[in-house]
């Protein structure tokens, strides 16, 4: 199997038609050893490597994973240029990242159609985060067009960007540069089929990043992990140190005083991860980190109370702890979600951290100082 | 559904109207419908709801918006705060 291309870029100097710079842009085309490879197009710089639209059960497979967060950093597809079904060389060109879920997506939406796919080296990260970080970008694309002799495979010079690709690569420079021209497609790939029936025109709504519970609840599973990750050590402090300072056995003390706490941290991790991206725009306060509190607040309550463990018999000083505890970790988890969110920009991010987080601190320490008081006082 | 929309006044999006030449490209590539062209110059109709991803910043041909761009997680922004290098996703 060939080694993938690597990103070699020629930094600014960008690459001219018959100029190419040394080692960028070098003629390459991806591998047919890949699992979804059907075969090969014929094209005037050689065999294309064939995909269909089908996806297999181990595609099907690593998208579960990805989903839960397991091994979601090694899911790539070979960069360069690939034939969906048969194309000629006046088909349309889609560019895209080599994350595999959105290789796996684009082929699915595209089903029955024949057109040339460009993925872009992205180190296995989709388009929205790879823009963001400017490897879904222009330099990447100047040298990927380069690489797979794009200008001799298709006669036309129109290339399909996905829309949410934008932050990373400017459509006027790859004019300039490449002579190719940019058309960029709707923000979600299910609008593609409509965006290409309608001669590569966008409605105004196809342009709109929208956050539906559809996509939030796809979000959950990733966000459940992260904050299990964080709070589950602190739920076994919590166990760990009641059982061995409270009064009589160890299973004993860590369930008396040790269980309700730990019970806290997962409400609140309930609250942060599960009910806030849910409830999201039900949920009162623009700052998530208010929206993860008040969610926390309120599954508080109906797990402490309506189920009956409503902290009779405890000293008072205790259940207020374990209240504290609830409010820094769901507004902390729901804060969180802003990294996850479609609507947040970075100076309102940084502006909400600012307030949020010394009051989440305070929280919790409290929260941790007035549960150990509650040992000595009652 | 309710409408979902963060802080006000945060964002650090400006657009030099002088340098402005008209070619729509900020209305195509903004995923928040923030421009809109009227008189053939680009207008910040909704400004707030801005999420500083620098789409129209980068695809602009006459350079006339300028964002502080990047990514609104709170990973980030603690990398930052601890001054070490770290991407959102
Ligand atoms: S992209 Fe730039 S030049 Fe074009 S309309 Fe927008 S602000 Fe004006
Ligand atoms: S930075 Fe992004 S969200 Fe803000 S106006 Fe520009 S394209 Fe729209």
């Amino acid at each position: 199997m060939n080694a993938p291309a690597t990103g070699n870029s020629p930094g600014m100097i960008l690459p001219m038609a018959k100029e190419i710079p040394s080692g960028a842009g070098e003629f390459r085309l991806p591998s047919t050893d890949q699992p979804f490879v059907l075969g090969t197009v014929v094209t005037a710089v050689g065999p294309v490597p064939q995909i269909g639209s089908e996806l297999f059960w181990r595609d099907l497979r690593g998208r579960y994973l990805v989903r839960w967060n397991i091994g979601r950093d090694c899911y790539s597809v070979e960069p360069g240029l690939y034939a969906l079904g048969h194309p000629r060389d006046d088909s349309p060109v889609m560019v895209t990242a080599n994350y595999k879920l959105t290789f796996d997506l684009l082929r699915q939406t595209l089903s029955g159609r024949d057109l040339w796919i460009l993925v872009l080296d992205t180190k296995g990260i989709n388009v929205w985060c790879a823009a963001g970080k400017g490897t879904f970008g222009t330099e990447e694309l100047l040298d990927r067009i380069q690489a797979s002799r794009l200008a001799e495979v298709v006669s036309h010079r129109r290339l399909i960007v996905p829309q949410l690709g934008a932050p990373g690569l400017a459509a006027f420079e790859i004019q300039k540069y490449a002579g190719f021209r940019v058309v960029y497609g709707p923000v979600l790939m299910e609008d593609l089929p409509a965006f290409l029936e309608n001669d590569c025109r966008a409605t105004p709504e196809m342009r709109i990043k929208k956050f539906p519970l559809k996509e939030r609840l796809v979000l959950v599973p990733v966000e459940v992990m992260q904050g299990l990750q964080q709070g589950i050590p602190l739920m076994l402090f919590f166990l760990l140190v009641a059982g061995l300072a409270g009064d009589g056995p160890f299973l004993n003390a860590a369930l008396v005083h040790g269980l309700p706490p730990a019970l806290s941290v997962l409400t609140g991790i309930i609250a942060g991860t599960i009910v806030t991206p849910i409830l999201l725009p039900w949920i009162p306060g623009r700052p998530f980190s208010v929206k993860g509190a008040l969610a926390g607040l309120v599954l508080f309550f109906l797990v402490f109370i309506v189920s009956g463990a409503d902290g009779s018999g405890y000293f008072m000083l205790e259940p207020i702890s374990w209240l504290l505890i609830t409010l820094a970790v769901s507004s902390w988890l729901g804060m969180a979600f802003t990294g996850a969110s479609t609507f947040t920009s970075l100076n309102g991010v940084r502006k909400e951290m600012l307030r949020a987080m010394p009051a989440q601190f305070a929280g919790l320490v409290l929260g941790i100082g007035l549960w150990g008081a509650s040992f000595w006082l009652g | 559904m309710a409408e979902l929309r963060y802080l006000e006044d945060v964002v650090t999006l400006e657009c030099d109207r002088d340098r402005c030449i008209g070619c729509g490209m900020c209305s195509v590539v903004c995923p928040h419908g923030v421009f809109v062209l009227e008189e053939r110059k680009a207008v910040m109709a909704a400004r707030n709801l801005c999420m500083e991803c620098g789409a129209c910043m980068r695809n602009c041909p006459s350079g006339a918006i300028t964002v502080e761009a990047g990514e609104g997680c709170v990973r980030g922004v603690i990398n930052e705060l601890l001054g070490i290098e770290g991407p959102c996703c």
